[in-house]
């Protein structure tokens, strides 16, 4: 080695590039941000969650206002009294809520499909941390997302229907049931990203996640007897869902918080499989 | 345009990204064995890859060059063998992009994301300054696409998007896998250069290709490998020099005695043509010097006396077609390589 060389070489030694140890998962947690903003079809998903679910919301109420004193019509108002969140968010945020499925599912996917997975691995070999930060990142955002449309839904659907019933957050349940609502939004999109992290393809993962939040429901439902419905009551978002209701159901087979501690199981569990396939499958 | 890059975050440790007693930018593969089902991949691959040269990966299409990469920087996991930089396996580096800068494969970046926004997120995940982006993205000539989105990129966008992704961490081992591709012969030249610097500058580079003759002009040294199993690793003139017979073309008159001549002195000789009583020999075993001092010796004329190299090109061929046709014989002319490093 000449003595140039060595000179060089023992710059770069001094030059190593250090600030303190590789701990810092605040970095990870605004590089997802960073990813997450970037991207313009997070921007229209989470645009297109709030005006799917306030749209339909309101056309909704605006619909059961104008056909109040309709004939026929009492046993829509019997349902609204006895459960009014679950009659205001049924439709605007049964619909919305496949916007965030697909949100969730895409955050992790696109990586895959666009090969960025590989420089997010390259700059984070231990894998779990990214994932991990990612989750939060997602999951905040949804938070928020979810918040303002939950709540917008609910103050104008309330406010339109004002005329005929008074719902308001002092109601028994009522609150329970906003926050609920807010919260089960929540969990959804973990539970898409996890999906997505297990699948790795878009289609494929969008696919089984809308089967399990709106096709598979229905059809265990049609199966007659109690195992039946015990396996209907515990399936992830129909367990998730009861935490937006004002009050218990009948059919209903777990409270509202044990029927949310099912769903976040689900997506516990579910996440926990992502991470331990991370860092075991070739990126 | 090539000047010396800033050092991201703070400076001052000394050896971070490196263990104890171990080389700094020292790539070590030790029985590296990569099976994709049934069809092995890498086959037990040791070599090592020393700092301060630029260290050409070859091998065919589908020799295992791209896996070897993905397997040193972790992305890929070993079914036996261990890969090691600094000797550290990749994932236990402290901040892997300030130690390693890799260039895997042309599309590693979100087709909808600004290309700043996709350093940027790096550089955060690292803890390095947002204007590391800014620096890289100057470094490799793409300011005025900066903004833009990555999806509308040529492939020789792509590529300096890809490098500029590598540099981020200013890092002393650099793992380049066919960085030319897609560029212009002016971004071809540019790779070169900037390998050569890099390598100036004291730092790793592995740069895989299965061009020979682009690495014949930027590799100091060659690791071929041939179905996932090393052929030669030996210095680049070394390479040509053993891998191929060299042969000197000889014009003469008078062939029948020059012919006795190199045949007394163990050369073989072999008749290409001849044309006005001129012969053109084609002799092997014996360097041109020996042959026009036996000529001069023997006063026997000369009218033309050629030392003939086989391109790398050639010798490249000949290796692999060995590996390819013979399998295990391949080991020999590989250890023989090996033995002379």
């Amino acid at each position: 080695m000449t003595a140039a060389q060595a000179h060089s070489a023992a710059e770069l030694r001094t030059a190593e590039p250090a600030g303190p140890p590789w701990h810092g998962f605040g970095r990870l947690l605004q590089a997802e941000w960073t990813k997450i903003r970037s991207v313009q079809s997070t921007v229209w998903s989470l645009l297109a969650f709030v005006v799917v679910a306030v749209g339909f919301s309101t056309l909704i109420a605006t619909v059961i206002s104008h056909d109040w004193n309709a004939p026929g019509n009492h046993p829509n108002h019997a349902e609204l009294l006895a459960d009014p969140t679950a009659v205001i968010f049924g439709a605007g945020l049964g619909l919305g809520q496949l916007a965030i499925c697909v949100l969730g599912v895409i955050v992790i996917t696109s990586e895959y499909s666009s090969g960025t997975i590989r420089a997010s691995l390259l700059a984070v070999p231990k894998r779990i941390p990214m994932l991990a930060a990612k989750a939060l990142v997602f999951a905040a955002i949804d938070l928020v997302a979810s918040a303002v449309a939950v709540f917008a839904v609910f103050f104008i659907s309330t406010a339109i229907l004002r005329s005929h019933v008074s719902i308001t957050l002092s109601q028994p349940g009522v609150t329970r049931a906003v926050i609920g609502a807010v919260v089960y939004l929540t969990v959804l999109g973990l539970f898409a990203l996890a999906i997505g992290g297990l699948i790795r393809h878009t289609a494929g993962a969008i696919a089984i996640v809308i089967a399990t939040v709106i096709v598979v429901p229905p059809l265990v439902g049609l199966i007659p007897g109690t195992i039946a419905n015990h396996v209907h009551g515990y399936l992830p978002t129909v367990a998730g869902q009861l935490v937006a209701q004002t009050s218990q159901q009948p059919g209903d087979v777990t409270s509202g918080w044990q029927g949310f501690g099912v769903f976040c199981a689900w997506t516990a569990v579910l996440l926990a499989a992502c991470g331990w396939l991370l860092v075991r499958r070739d990126a | 345009m090539l000047g010396r890059v800033n050092r991201p975050g703070n400076t001052g440790a000394v050896g971070r990204g490196t263990a104890r007693g171990q080389t700094p930018g020292l790539i070590e593969a030790h029985e590296l064995t990569k099976r994709f089902g049934d069809k092995v991949a890498v086959d037990h691959l040791s070599f090592t890859v020393e700092p301060g040269r630029v260290t050409g990966f070859l091998g065919p299409n589908g020799a295992g060059k791209s896996t070897t990469m993905r397997l040193i920087c972790g992305l890929d996991r070993p079914d036996a063998g261990t890969a090691a930089i600094g000797g550290l396996a990749y994932h236990q580096l402290a901040r892997p992009l300030a130690t390693v800068g890799a260039l895997l494969e042309a599309r590693s970046a979100h087709p909808g994301r600004g290309a700043r926004n996709h350093l940027l997120f790096l550089a955060q995940t690292q803890g390095f300054p947002a204007r590391r982006a800014d620096e890289v993205i100057d470094l490799v000539g793409l300011r005025d696409a900066a903004r833009k989105r990555v999806g509308g990129f040529s492939l020789g966008m792509t590529q300096r998007l890809g490098i500029a992704a590598a540099m981020l961490g200013d890092p002393r081992v650099l793992l380049l896998d066919e960085p030319g591709n897609g560029l212009d012969p002016e971004g071809i030249r540019w790779v070169r250069t900037f390998m050569r610097q890099l390598a100036a500058e004291g730092r790793t580079v592995l740069v895989s290709s299965h061009l020979m003759s682009e690495m014949s002009v930027t590799a100091d040294h060659l690791i071929v490998i041939g179905r996932g199993k090393l052929i030669a690793d030996a210095s680049t003139q070394e390479f040509i020099q053993r891998s191929s017979e060299r042969s000197v073309l000889v014009r003469t008159p008078d062939p029948a005695r020059l012919r006795k001549l190199i045949t007394a002195e163990g050369g073989t000789v072999a008749s290409e043509d001849s044309a006005d009583g001129v012969a053109s020999l084609a002799v092997t075993g014996i360097a041109a010097p020996r042959i026009g001092e036996l000529a001069a010796s023997a006063s026997v004329v000369l009218h033309e006396l050629t030392p003939r190299v086989a391109s790398l090109e050639e010798a490249f061929m000949e290796l692999t077609a060995d590996s390819v046709e013979f399998g295990d014989a391949s080991a020999g002319a590989g250890g023989a390589n090996r033995g002379a490093r």
